[in-house]
């Protein structure tokens, strides 16, 4: 019956003699481990053009979904981030292997007569794998992909005369948005995949009509592709899958770094790494000079990789060939290795590859709770936890600290003038520190601001001293009452609890004679500035920001604080968003949340 | 080339090979590796495309659709949008039209309430004044006032999908919104 239904079959289509031809091509020589680059090649090549359309099938191209829709299958599909990490490791994978079959087949002498076609199908199609790992690097539409691109087409707009309208082309438009990512996705899943398919089939076409070229001296007879070549192929596949296989659970899946935005700027832009050795190599060429490094320089090594079955033939011409191969592959190693060191001894690198690792988690709690249609670019733009540090890095950290740092992390100089250390500003800590006589002058307060010379410092190292204990505890409840005004939400609890002992503070603020509101206006007692009315609170801060030198605040008295609304400095949105960071409050995700999407 | 093209597939052997027995073992080798390395790809994508399997549609609660001061004194039905949260994969929107409602009035407090979409293939259902009932123009069911099924060759299995709505007292008309699995004759919740 099996029997028949194969004939059957054979006689309309000759599957057995296509089945015989694939398996028992002639290996001169016997099976061999150093044959299996080119199985190896196929095979992953296979595996992703699967993944790549299960990804498809999750993937949006555009400004607003890109991101978006890879968060989801990174974080939300089942399985996602094994089938990203796959398509993602793989495509590392193959890089490598192609260099292990370029150098098998120069070292092995393959490229010669007559089988200078299938070396030169075998060249272009390492420029269009190549080509699948810029386009593919750019669709996550982060950080990463998103400056890599940007430098990687910029590069494109360096060839003399057709470059910047090739650029136009590639990318779309003038700027980086939706064409770009429908162009680049149109190109890694359709066009390329497409012509390495043809290149493919004339490669193996080509491969078979001119046979394995042995390594010499052969170890045996000739045996047949199947089944000694082809467990070798398998074993090669799978241990390289296995590799990949760890990496992928190593990492859980590919790596996604935060919403890629234009106006965010990103110091830690890398290309991947076996493009860094061009990344290093761009950096010996100055300014006008770029176009060497960048197009001509790697245009003539192509050129020599594809001369090579010319050279071959001269007589010293194969050892040419494998010195510049060895050279090619040590110049690369070392420029590579030049550039991972450089990035690891420049902190500024370093600061800035730790942000982006800060923010792409960000971006993913805050994406958990669900993405506006605007897009996780916009979540990430009115995140006060993620804004506020970089407001007051830009506009406050010239004079001010956040724990001694710059809100960012980086330090400051010592000898920098110093105002307040804002770090908890409001909060019953920090008011403690600025209601002693003694720590008030320190830089950490207003030891470097004309303050220190100012009433309220004089006030403190008079009054305080002189303090009786009853006295003391009353003051330390009247700053209390103070830090109450500020509403702080991590001192909800506390101010609740501390109800009647914050009341015994307001009378002391409120006490004309000899409490604060002796020189402070407070609620309906006017008096001078600054103002003590909802102290700290978010109200209180954004008018304080907006305008110091106002009558409510320092008026006349403000030593050097600009007045970052009232001057546009910064926005409304922004005096909001450095306020609620100063103030500890953005969003922070419910514990064990379930999104309701997972139908949990 | 050996002559084998008889031979078949699995039992395939070159001419050339000696050893019959360690032949045997490559070749069992190299079809379990083989078959090994095969599924992998296949069956990590498998899991991503059945994703959908194990998600459900959000149970809502109710939602405000009208004022019954605003509906028609005779019966006669009006088409509203629903406005809730809507969740698609990763967006989460905030009030924003779900679906359609058609909302009686029915008493001085009572209203009933139809999904706007046909049980039958899930085509947008409208609404007939001069032979006072719905239509599908997708393939001709009709039903009446009340939703029931009005022509009996209506190729829609069952009526239309009353909701569950209430007027509260200042006389808002809340819905909880829902719909309803297509073409068979019972109403199972999606």
């Amino acid at each position: 019956m099996q029997q028949e239904s194969t004939n059957w079959l054979d006689q309309r289509t000759g599957y057995k003699a296509l089945v015989h031809e694939a398996l028992f091509e002639n290996v001169p020589g016997g099976a061999r481990w150093r044959y299996v680059w080119g199985s190896t090649l196929t095979f992953f090549f296979a595996v992703q053009v699967i993944t790549g359309v299960f990804l498809w099938m999750a993937y949006s191209p555009s400004s607003q979904t890109a991101w978006e829709s890879v968060y989801f299958i990174q974080n939300q599909m089942w399985g996602g981030w094994f089938l990203r990490g796959l398509h993602h490791f793989v495509a590392h994978a193959m890089t490598i292997l192609l260099v292990l079959h370029l150098m098998q087949v120069i070292i092995d002498g393959a490229y010669k007569a007559p089988r200078e076609i299938n070396f030169w199908s075998g060249v272009i199609m390492l420029v269009l794998v190549l080509a699948l790992s810029l386009t593919g690097y750019l669709l996550p539409w982060d950080q990463e992909g998103f400056w890599a691109t940007a430098v990687s087409t910029n590069i494109i707009a360096l060839t003399p005369g057709v470059g910047a309208a090739t650029q136009s082309v590639v990318v779309g438009g003038t700027d980086y948005g939706h064409h770009t990512l429908t162009r680049f996705f149109a190109l890694h899943a359709g066009v390329i995949p497409g012509a390495i398919m043809l290149f493919i089939v004339v490669h193996i076409y080509l491969f078979r009509r001119h046979g394995v070229k042995p390594a010499e001296p052969k170890k045996g007879p000739d045996v047949g592709f199947w089944p000694d070549q082809v467990l070798r192929d398998a074993v090669a596949c799978l241990a390289v899958l296995l590799v990949v296989i760890f990496f992928v659970i190593r990492y859980h899946g590919a790596p996604l770094g935060a919403p890629a935005d234009p106006t965010e700027q990103y110091a830690a832009a890398r290309p991947e790494w076996y493009f860094l050795f061009l990344f290093e190599f761009l950096k010996y060429f100055p300014g006008s000079a770029e176009v060497v490094g960048a197009i001509i320089v790697p245009m003539l090594l192509m050129a020599v990789l594809v001369a090579m079955p010319y050279f071959g033939k001269w007589k010293l011409g194969h050892r040419f060939n494998l010195g510049f191969m060895a050279v090619m592959i040590a110049g690369a190693s070392l420029l590579t290795y030049l550039a991972l060191r450089a990035d690891k001894n420049d902190p500024e690198y370093i600061a800035s590859a730790a942000a982006a690792e800060v923010d792409a988690a960000r971006a993913v709690e805050l994406a958990n709770a669900g993405i506006p249609v605007t897009g996780a670019a916009a979540l990430m733009r009115e995140d006060a936890l993620t804004q506020g540090p970089r407001i007051f890095s830009k506009n406050c950290a010239a004079c001010h600290r956040y724990d001694g740092h710059d809100g960012l992390g980086a330090p400051l100089p010592k000898d920098s003038i110093s105002a307040s250390d804002l770090k908890g500003f409001g909060s019953r800590a920090w008011l403690a520190r600025f209601l002693d006589p003694d720590s008030i002058v320190t830089p950490r307060h207003w030891g470097g601001t004309v303050h220190k010379d100012g009433d309220m410092v004089s006030w403190l190292q008079e009054k305080v001293p002189e303090f009786t204990d009853e006295e003391r505890q009353v003051f330390q409840y009247a700053a209390w009452a103070l830090s109450a005004e500020a509403g702080l939400k991590s001192q909800r609890e506390m101010d609740v609890r501390d109800s009647a002992k914050i009341a015994i503070g307001l009378a002391f603020i409120q006490d004309t004679t000899k409490g604060c509101t002796s020189c402070h206006t407070f609620r309906d007692r006017k008096k001078d500035p600054p103002e003590l009315t909802g102290y700290a609170s978010r109200a209180w801060m954004i008018d304080f920001i907006y305008d110091p030198a106002h009558e409510r605040f320092f008026g006349d008295n403000n030593d050097r604080m600009p007045s970052f609304g009232k001057d546009k400095t910064l926005s409304p949105k922004e005096l909001g968003l450095v306020a609620d960071w100063l103030r500890g409050e953005w969003y922070v995700p419910a514990k064990n949340v379930v999104r309701k999407a997972d139908g949990k | 080339m050996p002559s084998s093209s008889k031979d078949e597939p699995g039992q395939l052997t070159p001419a050339s090979t000696p050893d019959d027995r360690r032949n045997f073992m490559t070749k069992a080798a190299a079809l379990a590796v083989g078959g090994l390395i095969t599924v992998v790809a296949p069956v990590a994508g498998l899991f991503t495309f059945l994703d959908p399997l194990r998600r459900k549609a959000e149970t809502r609660g109710l939602v405000r659709v009208a004022t019954i001061g605003s509906l028609p004194t005779n019966g006669e039905p009006r088409k509203i949008a629903v406005l809730d949260t809507l969740i698609d994969a990763w967006n989460r929107t905030e009030n924003v039209p779900i679906g359609s409602v058609y909302v009686q009035k029915t008493g001085e407090k009572t209203v009933r309430v139809l999904n706007a979409v046909c049980p039958h293939l899930g085509c947008a259902v409208g609404y007939n004044p001069a032979k006072t009932g719905y239509a599908c123009p997708c393939h001709k069911s009709s039903f009446s006032m009340d939703g029931t099924i009005l022509d009996p060759k209506s190729p829609s299995p069952r009526g239309m999908d009353e909701l569950e709505a209430e007027v509260r007292a200042n006389g808002e008309v809340w819905v909880k919104f829902q719909n309803f699995r297509k073409g068979s004759a019972d109403k199972i919740p999606v």
